[in-house]
């Protein structure tokens, strides 16, 4: 992906840093070039505009005017206030007592709302929830039939403890416009069918409506009076430019929403919209679509989104920052130690250092595309790094330079010293010893490869001696789910294959 | 002007409400001198159309320079002297549809997940009807859950021919057969709907350029016409999906749909300048009526409403 942003940015940046302390007026200089590029990523022009005065404002603060490093500062700051405006997550879906808790999907002709429908009833199934999936979509052809196939997709091939239902009545669709209103009467006979049926939640799935039609926005709300849905959901096309902001706007003050789905975020678009319809109608983004399959959605992450319209997820530079935290001596000194395989326990405790460190880094790592996953993921345990040091130096400078001399009678006296177990110094030389046939391996990659290696280390090496030594490092559930997802892949999906 | 050269007169009345709702302010403001304020409202209301900054910045200037040359001096004036620039990038010749000889003519229509295709097929092929041509409509879309469905419905309500194959099969021998049958029975056109895809998905893209290659080698000359359906609400993302499905198919033409909304579809500028593609058609509404040559003009004035 090309990333006219990124450039931006950062000439924006040198220019600042070229002339050493910012002034009022280079800072503004350098917004209007960030202006530029959030309307580049379709972020609304008046967004964009309140956006960077607000940014300004705080730069004007005298922490960037004191900086030594402004471009990293209004980075920074131009993050933070991305991601503050675009979060807190908030994917939690409220389930009422006695059911069935009733969400309603809607938004513009083509935004994604049935597949969205699809997508959440096989997240609720995995979640154990009995779902109903109600086609109240009588205008579009075969609309009804859509929702039908995704329901039985669902139920077939979607593992899960929970189960999928359908509701449609077929008979009812007609032309367009010929059947304004008879959603709701759809509507009410689904919520009546769901609670004879005794199901966790009911799924209405909407026709798309233009925000400026007010007989189908009335029909909308007619639903919305008849069966009161508990979530509003509004499904909206990442690809969308500066007319998200009407149509945002539009649905939550005839709806008032609950969330808003953003669909189609596998494609290369900067995805500004998010900002737009996030600040104007103060709705969490609750999921992301990822794909056209049904198991293509995820939770929304702000951090990751704000990377993406800033352009950031881009690797140099991340592997530049990565390197500001070593210095370029230490780290072409390590190169050498590594290649030759002449790793020593004060390197390893250097590099647990770094680690360390790299925990204000998370952030930045976890927008890289796909490999920023698992590191994003990894806890860093502070208290585990600080037995890890204890351990190291209470080893003597003979033991730390060759740790093969560490047998058991050396291990019960550092143990001893580092008040820890014997058992856990042994983890430690275990480990070290894994990162040492690694980093060999490593020293003849690239920055690139290194990176993708680190990502690959916290999800196996480092983890297998975290509960002692070593820093502990969980990788959630979702890598593992991906390397699922691979094996299914090669085999070829049963039935959706392309 | 018509379509194909038949008279068009269907007007969304919903529509023009809401136009006339928002211009008055807009008027009184450009009949105004023109100052910096004047050109930074204006500079909002391009970027605010989806034209793009570049673009936007361009035009912009060359304003500013007429400006200072004393050429134009109110709001108004601008709205002249950017029509004029604009028309002048989608000459008449545009909107011409290369029809096939002898044999029937085909039209491939690609483009985006949810963009507009098998609608714009189904107004296509109206369209066509009326003007007394056979037309047939080929379901390659066999991977969307009742796609297959929903063009069928078209067919049924429209009384055009369609031919079809299983879902999940393989989209281009879907081709191969509505190629051969298209032949066969001899009709006039022969319009292929194809499944949404991103323009980033290499295999699928590559899917495509196999169905207009089976396309090309069934029927002379074929396709004849290669529509990519742009929805009017896309921002700056349409550029990568114009050049992207260019490259794979040889697009000769856009259908930019939902202009019936507040989106005013911008981006088509940007695309016509960086990338030659003009726009054949608009799309207005959900039923097989709501199409409408494009007419620059009349696009032009939308951008400031
Ligand atoms: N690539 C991708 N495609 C998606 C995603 N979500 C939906 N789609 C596709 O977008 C197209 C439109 O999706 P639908 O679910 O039919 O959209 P809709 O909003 O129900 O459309 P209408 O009911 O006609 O208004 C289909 O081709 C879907 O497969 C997504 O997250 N990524
Ligand atoms: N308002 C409006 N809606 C339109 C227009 N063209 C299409 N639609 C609607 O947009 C939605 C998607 O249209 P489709 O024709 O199914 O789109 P598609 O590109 O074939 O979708 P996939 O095959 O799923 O990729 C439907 O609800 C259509 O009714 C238009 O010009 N104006
Ligand atoms: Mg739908
Ligand atoms: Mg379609």
């Amino acid at each position: 992906m090309l990333d006219h942003l990124t450039e931006k940015f950062n000439n924006a940046l040198r220019s600042l840093s070229g002339r050493g302390k910012i002034s009022e007026d280079n800072v503004r200089e350098a917004m209007a070039e960030v202006r530029n590029a959030l309307l580049e990523a379709d972020v609304h022009y008046d967004v964009a505009k309140t956006f960077c005065d607000d940014v300004v404002k705080r730069a004007e603060g005298t922490d960037v005017i004191q900086s030594l490093r402004p471009g990293e500062q209004m980075i920074k700051i131009v993050h933070d206030e991305l991601v503050g405006l675009m979060g807190p997550v908030d994917t939690h879906i409220m389930y009422v007592q006695p059911g069935p808790t009733v969400i309603m999907m809607c938004g513009l002709q083509g935004s994604g709302k049935t597949t969205t429908c699809g997508k959440l009833a096989a997240y609720l199934k995995k979640k154990g929830k009995s779902v109903m999936l109600a086609a109240a979509d009588l205008q579009r052809p075969a609309a009804v039939e859509q929702l039908r196939t995704l329901a039985t997709q669902v139920q077939d091939d979607v593992t899960g403890p929970g189960a999928v239902k359908f509701y449609g009545e077929p008979d009812k669709c007609a032309e367009y416009g010929k059947a304004v209103g008879v959603a709701v009467k759809v509507c009410r006979n689904a919520l009546k069918e769901a609670r004879k049926q005794h199901v966790d939640v009911l799924i209405l799935d909407t026709a798309g409506r233009l925000h400026i039609n007010d007989d189908l926005m009335g029909e909308l709300r007619q639903v919305d009076k008849a069966v009161q849905p508990h979530q509003i959901y509004l499904v909206i096309d990442a690809m969308t430019g500066q007319d998200a902001v009407n149509s945002a706007k539009a649905f939550n003050e005839q709806l008032e929403l609950d969330g808003v789905v953003l669909s189609k975020t596998d494609s290369d678009t900067r995805g500004g919209a998010a900002l737009t319809v996030k600040s104007v109608t103060g709705k969490p983004i609750k999921f992301v679509g990822t794909g056209e399959k049904i198991d293509a959605l995820e939770e929304f992450h702000p951090e990751r989104m704000a990377g993406r319209i800033l352009g950031m997820g881009d690797v140099v530079s991340l592997v530049e920052k990565a390197q500001e935290q070593v210095s370029q001596e230490e780290a072409e000194a390590l190169q050498e130690k590594m290649a030759k395989g002449k790793l020593t326990m004060d390197d390893f405790l250097d590099q647990l250092r770094s680690v360390r460190k790299m925990g204000s880094m998370k952030t930045l790592l976890g927008m890289l595309p796909g490999m920023g996953q698992q590191i994003k993921n990894m806890d860093i345990d502070d208290e585990q790094l600080n037995q890890t040091e204890a351990i190291i130096q209470s080893m003597s400078k003979e033991e730390r330079n060759n740790p093969d001399l560490l047998n058991q009678s050396r291990r019960r006296r550092v143990a001893k010293g580092s008040g820890t177990r014997t058992d856990e110094v042994s983890q430690l030389t275990k480990g070290f010893d894994m990162m040492s046939a690694m980093t060999k391996q490593m020293a003849g990659m690239s920055k690139l490869q290194q990176l993708r290696s680190l990502s690959g280390l916290g999800q196996q090496d480092l983890a297998s001696f975290g509960t002692s030594g070593g820093p502990r490092l969980k990788t959630k559930e979702r890598s593992a789910r991906k390397r699922k997802d691979r094996k299914k892949k090669s085999r070829g999906g049963k039935s959706r294959r392309r | 002007m018509g379509l194909f050269g038949f008279s068009f007169k269907k007007v969304k009345q919903g529509l023009a409400a809401t136009r006339k709702a928002l211009i008055d302010p807009i008027r009184q403001l450009l009949m105004r001198e023109l100052s910096d304020s004047v050109i930074d409202e204006l500079e909002a209301r391009l970027i605010q159309s989806d034209i793009g900054v570049k673009t936007t910045v361009h035009l912009i200037e060359q304003i500013r320079k007429s400006y200072k040359a004393g050429e134009i001096k109110r709001g108004d004036e601008v709205i002249d002297f950017l029509k004029a620039h604009l028309i002048e990038m989608f000459p008449p010749a545009d909107r011409a549809i290369h029809f096939a000889e002898s044999g029937p003519t085909v039209i491939l229509v690609g483009g985006i997940n949810g963009a507009g295709k098998t609608t714009s097929i189904a107004k296509i092929a109206k369209a066509l009807r009326d003007e007394n041509k056979t037309v047939m409509l080929a379901a390659c879309d066999t991977f969307r859950a009742a796609a297959v469905e929903q063009l069928e419905i078209w067919s049924q309500r429209l009384g055009v021919d369609i031919v079809k194959g299983k879902q999940g099969g393989d989209p281009a021998a879907v081709a191969y057969d509505a190629c051969e049958a298209a032949v066969a029975r001899g009709v006039d056109v022969l319009l292929v709907d194809t499944a949404g895809r991103l323009h980033t998905q290499d295999h699928l893209m590559r899917q495509l350029t196999k169905i207009r290659d089976v396309c090309a080698k069934k029927v002379p000359d074929a396709p004849h016409e290669v529509m990519l359906v742009l929805d009017a609400t896309t921002g700056q993302n349409a550029i990568n999906q114009a050049k992207l499905f260019k490259q794979a198919i040889d697009v000769t033409g856009l259908f930019l749909s939902k202009l019936d909304g507040t989106a005013k579809g911008g981006i088509v500028v940007a695309i016509r300048e960086q990338l030659d593609i003009p726009v054949k058609f608009i799309g207005v509404g959900e039923t097989p009526d709501d199409v409408e040559p494009f007419d620059p003009e009349k696009f032009v004035d939308a951008l400031f409403s």
